[in-house]
């Protein structure tokens, strides 16, 4: 059963893999449909990777040894975190391996090695983006973990299996912390995966991005690693409100069916999400970067709040 | 002691007399290379036995006491060595051993110079012998004898280089600090004896002290060990002093100094106090979240790296007392497996501190010592000229950033397990002011992650910014060594935390009469603080799964049809003449300037621009608010009680012998009645 059940984790870790580009590219479709443009498919992003792994990648002269390791670090940090995500099952034992504060350890991980990689080649672009990612992301955490404590204060567990059990065995009570967290990991997935309004994943006009200015230098192979990352960052928040905050359908136990409606019920959901976002930047605009801190600082009071509430009104005397 | 010498004890013995030989050897020092490298040998091997002796003393289950024929006829001085007094031994031999290998090849700067090589060994031995006793001592007299051997000696550390006139105010203002600090726990042990029967610990734990007292008691310790330890707003004379010391000696106090202070500290609250009162937990808690978030903050706008890292110290000084007030809450209501967690939490915390502050102050010395710099805005590109110190470095800074799989990582994750169990506690306060506790230290984490991205980016990545800097050389085998002996224990500490937690047991255990058994109940591989359904981390499985996918993911894009890397220029920015200058790249000032602008209120921020003959010049300059609001006034203040007294002045003789016949009355009044 454990071996099963490791190969569960690992089936799970290459479900993100390989689903995660087809997440983006469904986010891309329903935004140029939305601005009454045709789009691309939906699989352009397996296209664009493939193209970027046979492509010769270029180095700066001016970049260190840490430049080309860069890429590896953050794609494989950016991988564990999804592994430990509960994504069809609740039962996956890579829960136990690492909790929920270690999968914002890892988060934070690719960043600190994607923000050195931003200053290696030394030009202006680089530091500024590594500048704003640590910014925003100095920020987005504190907010992010507090969301996370107040799934685990209820569930008395870090564990992200049991947080999920316990939301589904604990009764679907609309709890007023849960809504304030949800809200607050919202605020924080969007400025975590660079999207409109905090950063703006589709463009490279120096005075607004932040997250490509990082990348900027990086080709081939490198930059496949890096978008790749990325990808797997934004199928990760989405991931982690769908099944935290919402956890119909998934699966807990090891059978066939269970198994395949936590697939479909994760991948509607994922839709849903998709079509949401893409939404959302439709219709807001991109803010000026020290506009940021104070959307983060509403997500960090909205976590605050919900963590207070918690304590207050639901965990009694 | 009827049958012998226990062991940890014997190897304390041999770890003082090995520092006192390191001391007289020193005198001799500059005699010949021979007397120097034997004062640094006599010093490691101080080093290795502390550590020996602090290990025998965790796995002992019984303290070691001895008399020394030493002290006052009525007391002479006692040494005792458990549990506690044992892992602070083991803190200090693991730096003192570091230091003692990368001494040799950082003193070479002094040996031609105008500083003196003797005095700078003697009292390099002379403040190691001061911590290692403070640690040993086993009654306040003894403690406080030492206490003070440890800050005179560092005093003269921080003095060291007294040319430089800011390194005078720093040792100056570090003097001043240390001995009000010094005063406030010496009273605090006056409480405690007092109510005991005598200086000894054993009267004092054996004490009766009414809730007042002890707070009294509490209050003063916490304010003199706060003080040491650079608490907020206590810190002021901390970012000044470390740095003006030589590097060895400032990874020596940030190191372990300040250590030394919260061994005091729990020494004096977790033991000898006796019964705990939450209150006091919530003190620590606030001023420690305080600390830590000041700390960062105030780091990430420094330049001057090994300021920036001093700073940092005050941060993590903050994480430890975080980990203790969550402790001090929990054991004061009752909750004792909760507490116990945070006061390991916070010992492991100490540990960790320990090494990656140490390695990053010996990775600061190693650019200093290779291209005279310590302003990071003129460093850069200096991985590639010193690869070992670049590679150390970097483990440093990943560790102090908290990231898995690191050391610093798993005691933050063990202060928040802490925190999160909150919702133990009864009262509606309590369980609000712990999660806003955690908050702050989310917030800390992230914040010194972005400093040392600051940090690394600017000094070893990119291109050198100065030409002494683009001609730095490696350093010396020993400098190298240190620095990788540090970053392995980093690594060490990081990856197998429950097999350290086992050891760290035996602190709780004989202080407070409980370990945390279930925390190493599942095997090495398993971390489970209070249960395994509750939370776990297994280190050695992420460290293998991250190196898994690194491997994997490169072996398979190196096969197939992806060629090797090759070689350009960067972007040109659009400029059309070639590259982009070294100037053009972020510095550390404007890599801080967004967080410069949304915390501005906390900074005391002087800007402006000068325009003199037609060139604009800009002129930033961020200092510690914690000047104005706190160190500025009793200045102001005591100058003006001093004003006042000089009208005793007059200058004539018949006014003073008048001044003095009325003491005299005074006095044989107060004597008579």
């Amino acid at each position: 059963m454990t071996v099963f059940s490791w190969l569960m984790v690992l089936l799970q870790a290459a479900l993100f893999l390989f689903g995660a580009p087809l997440l983006v590219g469904w986010v891309r479709l329903v935004k140029s449909r939305l601005q009454n443009r045709r789009g691309a498919s939906p699989l352009q992003p397996y296209r664009d990777l493939r193209k970027l792994f046979g492509k010769e990648p270029l180095v700066a002269h001016t970049a260190s040894p840490l430049f080309r390791a860069a890429p590896y670090i953050v794609f494989a940090a950016a991988l564990l975190a999804c592994a430990v995500v509960p994504l069809l099952t609740t039962r996956s034992p890579a829960t136990a391996v690492a909790d929920v504060i270690v999968l914002v350890g890892f988060l934070a991980l690719g960043r600190f090695f994607l923000a050195l990689a931003g200053m290696d080649v030394g030009t202006a672009f680089g530091g500024m983006g590594s500048s704003r990612e640590m910014l925003v992301s100095a920020m987005a955490e504190p907010a992010m973990l507090l969301a996370v404590f107040t799934l685990a204060m209820t569930a008395h567990s870090t564990n992200l299996g049991s947080v999920i059990d316990h939301q589904l065995t604990g009764g679907l009570a609309l709890r007023p912390s849960y809504l304030f967290a949800l809200m607050g990991l919202v605020l924080v997935a969007v400025a975590e995966t660079g999207r409109i309004p905090v950063d703006n994943p589709a463009t490279h006009l120096e005075l607004t991005m932040i997250h490509e200015a990082m990348i900027l230098e990086y080709s081939g192979r490198h930059l496949a690693l890096m978008e790749w990352a990325a990808q797997l960052k934004l199928m990760l928040y989405g991931v982690l409100i769908a099944n935290v905050f919402l956890p119909w359908g998934i699966a807990r136990s090891f059978s066939p069916t269970a198994l395949g409606s936590g697939l479909l019920a994760v991948a509607l959901k994922l839709a849903w999400l998709g079509v949401a976002l893409a939404v959302s930047e439709t219709v807001l605009a991109k803010m000026r970067l020290f506009r940021a801190p104070q959307f983060l600082n509403f997500a960090f009071l909205l976590a605050l709040l919900g963590l207070l509430s918690h304590i207050i009104l639901e965990s009694g005397a | 002691m009827t049958h012998g010498l226990p062991l940890s004890l014997g190897l304390a013995y041999v770890a003082l007399l090995g520092v006192l030989g390191s001391v007289l050897v020193a005198f001799v020092s500059d005699r010949g290379a021979a007397f120097k490298m034997a004062m640094f040998v006599l010093l490691g091997v101080s080093g290795g036995a502390a550590v020996l002796a602090g290990l025998a003393a965790l796995a002992s289950p019984e303290a070691a006491a001895a008399q020394l024929p030493a002290g006052l006829p009525w007391l002479a001085w006692r040494l005792r060595l458990d549990a506690l007094a044992g892992f602070f031994l083991l803190v200090i031999g693991l730096v003192v051993l570091a230091v003692s290998v990368y001494g040799p090849g950082y003193v070479r700067d002094f040996e031609h110079g105008a500083d003196p090589l003797p005095v700078l060994g003697a009292f390099t031995g002379l403040f190691v012998l001061g911590m290692m006793l403070v640690v040993l001592a086993d009654d306040a007299f003894l403690f406080m004898v030492s206490w003070e051997l440890m800050s005179l000696s560092s005093y003269f550390l921080v003095t060291f280089q007294h040319d430089h006139a800011a390194n005078r105010r720093a040792a100056f203002l570090y003097l001043l600090m240390a001995h009000i600090g010094a005063l406030s726990i010496l009273l605090g042990y006056g409480v405690l004896a007092g109510f005991g029967d005598g200086f000894a610990f054993d009267a004092m734990r054996a004490a009766e002290l009414s809730p007042f007292w002890a707070s009294v008691a509490f209050g003063l310790a916490f304010f003199g060990f706060g003080m040491k330890a650079g608490l907020v707003p206590m810190h002021a004379w901390l970012p000044e002093a470390h740095p003006a010391a030589p590097s060895h000696v400032s990874a020596l106090m940030s190191g372990v100094m300040l250590k030394v202070a919260v061994y005091g500290f729990i020494r004096f609250t977790f033991d000898l106090v006796g019964q705990l009162h939450w209150q006091w937990g919530v003190a620590v808690l606030a001023i420690g979240s305080v600390s830590a978030l000041m700390g960062v903050l105030y780091a990430l706008m420094q330049h001057d790296l090994k300021r920036l890292l001093a700073y940092h110290s005050v941060e993590n000084i903050g994480i430890i007392f975080i980990g203790l007030g969550l402790g001090l809450i929990f054991l004061a209501t009752g909750h004792r497996v909760a507490g116990v967690l945070g006061v390991i939490a916070a010992l492991y915390h100490t540990l960790n501190h320990a090494l990656f502050k140490s390695l990053l102050f010996l990775g600061a010395g190693a650019i200093l010592h290779s291209c005279h710099e310590r302003d990071l805005e003129r460093m850069g590109g200096l991985l590639r000229r010193m690869p070992w110190t670049g590679l150390f470095f970097l483990i440093g800074c990943i560790s102090i950033s908290a990231l898995p799989p690191f050391n610093g990582f798993v005691s933050e994750w063990l202060t928040f397990q802490t925190a999160l169990q909150a919702w133990l506690l009864e009262g509606g306060v309590l369980r609000s002011v712990i999660p806003i506790a955690a908050a702050v230290l989310a917030l800390t984490g992230a914040l010194a992650a972005a400093c040392f991205v600051k940090v690394y980016g600017v000094a070893f990545l990119g291109r050198a910014r100065t030409r002494r800097v683009r001609r730095a050389r490696g350093v010396s085998r020993g400098m190298r060594i240190a620095q990788g002996y540090l970053a392995a224990l980093c690594l060490l500490a990081g990856v197998f935390p429950t097999t350290l937690l086992g050891w760290l047991d035996a602190v709780p255990e004989s202080l407070l009469g409980r370990g945390l058994t279930q925390a190493t109940a599942h095997g090495w591989l398993w971390l489970t603080p209070i249960a395994p359904e509750t939370a776990s981390y297994s280190a050695p499985v992420v460290i293998l799964a991250l190196a898994a996918v690194w491997w994997l993911s490169a072996t398979l894009l190196r096969r197939g049809k992806a060629r090797e890397a090759r070689r350009c220029d960067p972007w040109g920015c659009g400029f059309s003449n070639g590259l982009p200058t070294p100037r053009m790249q972020y510095s550390a000032t404007a890599f801080a300037q967004p967080i410069r602008r949304v915390f501005g209120p906390l900074f005391h921020i002087d800007q402006q621009v000068e325009e003199s003959g037609g060139v604009q010049r800009f002129r930033l300059h961020v200092s510690d608010r914690a000047w104005g609001l706190f160190y500025l006034p009793v200045a102001k203040a005591v100058q003006a009680a001093s004003r006042r007294v000089t009208r005793l002045q007059s200058g004539s003789i018949r006014v003073y012998l008048g001044w003095s016949l009325a003491t005299l009355l005074v006095l044989l009044w107060v004597v008579s009645s």
